[in-house]
């Protein structure tokens, strides 16, 4: 069954265009944490309990990567907000997602501010100086994030936001979509249903 | 005719103890276009913040009336107040915080309480509007100055309001996104409050100027006059010959 899964994964992958090597490595991630529950299930006296503890862990972080890829995020917070889950924490990803770039821009400039007044990893400066002056950016960078969450905050002020997030316009569901669903629910189901057959 | 904005003797103190404004008077008529010119720091982005209460609404720190067509601004009137004076800031990216530029435009009229559908409509007229119909799917950091610049007009204007308070908006921009800006600002039909130091950009707009100095007003008249007469202007010095 896993390996049905797994080849169907692997198969949507290269479907959509994603490096399917590149994939598999970054699915591993989550290995490390299910090995150690996996391990712990193997010296209680249940192996395979533990194979099937990583083998499903890894199928599942190769299905949300497939997921993340091919969505872009406003889509993806959009379905999980039609889904159900909480608004606050989708608009706390949305501003995650909108001003990390920014924020990591603003470093980038602090960091080449820096190198263009002789800074180097391993300048001419001992470790604690080095260490201060690391500390001291970011703090600076800390300070210029607050004092942009207060302007974002008065920009949405400023256009009538009340302390609720409007509900936006619901995703289109057409008939793409239906097929898809229907598809990606069945699929499993039949290799399932061979699986169990020819076992 | 009643004018738009009326204050009167507006002062302000910030929490540290900075006072930003000393008794300023202000009027603005229908159709009409103010330039606020002066030095950094002289008050003029702290007074633009008291006219739609995102500073000097709860009444701390703060002394004399502001009203905006008709209604003072105070806590109960905000949320009608801020229908009717779209603001945009200086630094667009901390205004075009959703994460699609058809999504933040969207964010206004949503507020005002529109349907999801009618909000989209507004959003893409005014989207159509600025120019920039073609970036609605687009995420706004991948944008150019100019072009959130535009973007940022455009989440105001989706809230059709009566009044256009635009603080510096020639910063980050270059040459041609300044005129193109210009022009998009010229055939805008609301009246409008240019908080700027860029005098030529204010000329194209503005027809009135108002000097803030250390939080007060100094002068106030046409553009050229109130350049002139505070020398604000700038003229390059000439190299000495021989070098």
């Amino acid at each position: 069954m896993a390996v049905g899964m797994g080849a169907l994964l692997c198969g949507a992958i290269a479907w959509s265009r994603l490096p399917l090597f590149g994939a598999l490595g970054r699915a591993a991630v989550v290995l490390p944490f299910s090995l150690a529950f996996a391990a712990v299930c193997w010296v209680a006296g249940d192996a395979s309990r533990g194979v099937h503890l990583a083998v499903k862990s890894y199928l599942s972080a190769l299905a949300v990567l497939l997921v993340v890829s091919t969505t872009g995020l406003p889509n993806l917070l959009r379905g999980l907000g039609a889904l159900g889950a909480p608004r606050f924490l989708l608009m706390v990803v949305k501003f995650l997602y909108r001003y990390l770039f920014v924020i990591s821009e603003e470093a980038q400039h602090m960091a080449k501010a820096a190198l263009s007044r002789g800074a180097t990893a391993a300048g001419v400066m001992g470790r604690p100086a080095r260490f201060r002056a690391a500390a001291g950016a970011l703090a600076v960078l800390f300070a210029r994030s607050h004092g942009r969450a207060t302007e974002i905050h008065r920009a949405m002020l400023a256009r009538g936001f009340q302390g609720q997030f409007p509900a936006s316009r619901a995703l289109d569901f057409g008939g793409a979509d239906a097929a898809l669903a229907i598809v990606g629910s069945l699929v499993p189901v039949a290799v399932r249903f061979a699986v169990e057959r020819f076992r | 005719m009643p004018p738009l904005i009326e204050v009167r003797n507006l002062h302000y103190r910030y929490e540290d103890g900075t006072v930003a404004l000393r008794g300023v008077d202000f009027r603005l008529e229908a159709g009409e276009s103010v330039a606020l010119l002066g030095a950094n720091g002289s008050g003029k982005t702290t007074f633009a913040m008291h006219l739609n209460g995102l500073l000097g609404a709860e009444g701390r720190d703060h002394g004399g009336s502001v009203t905006v067509c008709g209604m003072p601004v105070e806590r109960s009137n905000l949320a009608a107040i801020r229908r009717k004076i779209g603001m945009v800031f200086q630094d667009s990216d901390s205004q075009l915080f959703m994460p699609t530029v058809l999504e933040d435009v969207t964010f206004g009229p949503l507020n005002l309480g529109l349907s999801p559908e009618a909000a989209t409509e507004r959003a893409i007229t005014a989207l159509e509007r600025v120019g920039m119909r073609a970036a609605a799917s687009r995420a706004p950091y991948h944008l150019s100055a100019g072009e959130k610049r535009r973007v940022a007009i455009a989440g105001i204007l989706a809230m059709d309001p009566e009044i256009l308070v635009l603080d510096e908006p020639t910063t980050f921009l270059d040459p041609p996104s300044r005129r193109s800006l210009a022009e998009l600002l010229q055939n805008l039909p609301q009246a409008k409050i240019l908080v700027t130091h860029d005098i030529s950009f204010a000329r194209s707009i503005c027809t009135r100027a108002v000097f803030f100095l250390n939080g007060a007003v100094t002068a106030t008249g046409s553009i050229g006059d109130v350049v002139e007469r505070l020398e604000w202007g700038f003229t390059p010095a000439r190299n000495p010959p021989g070098r």
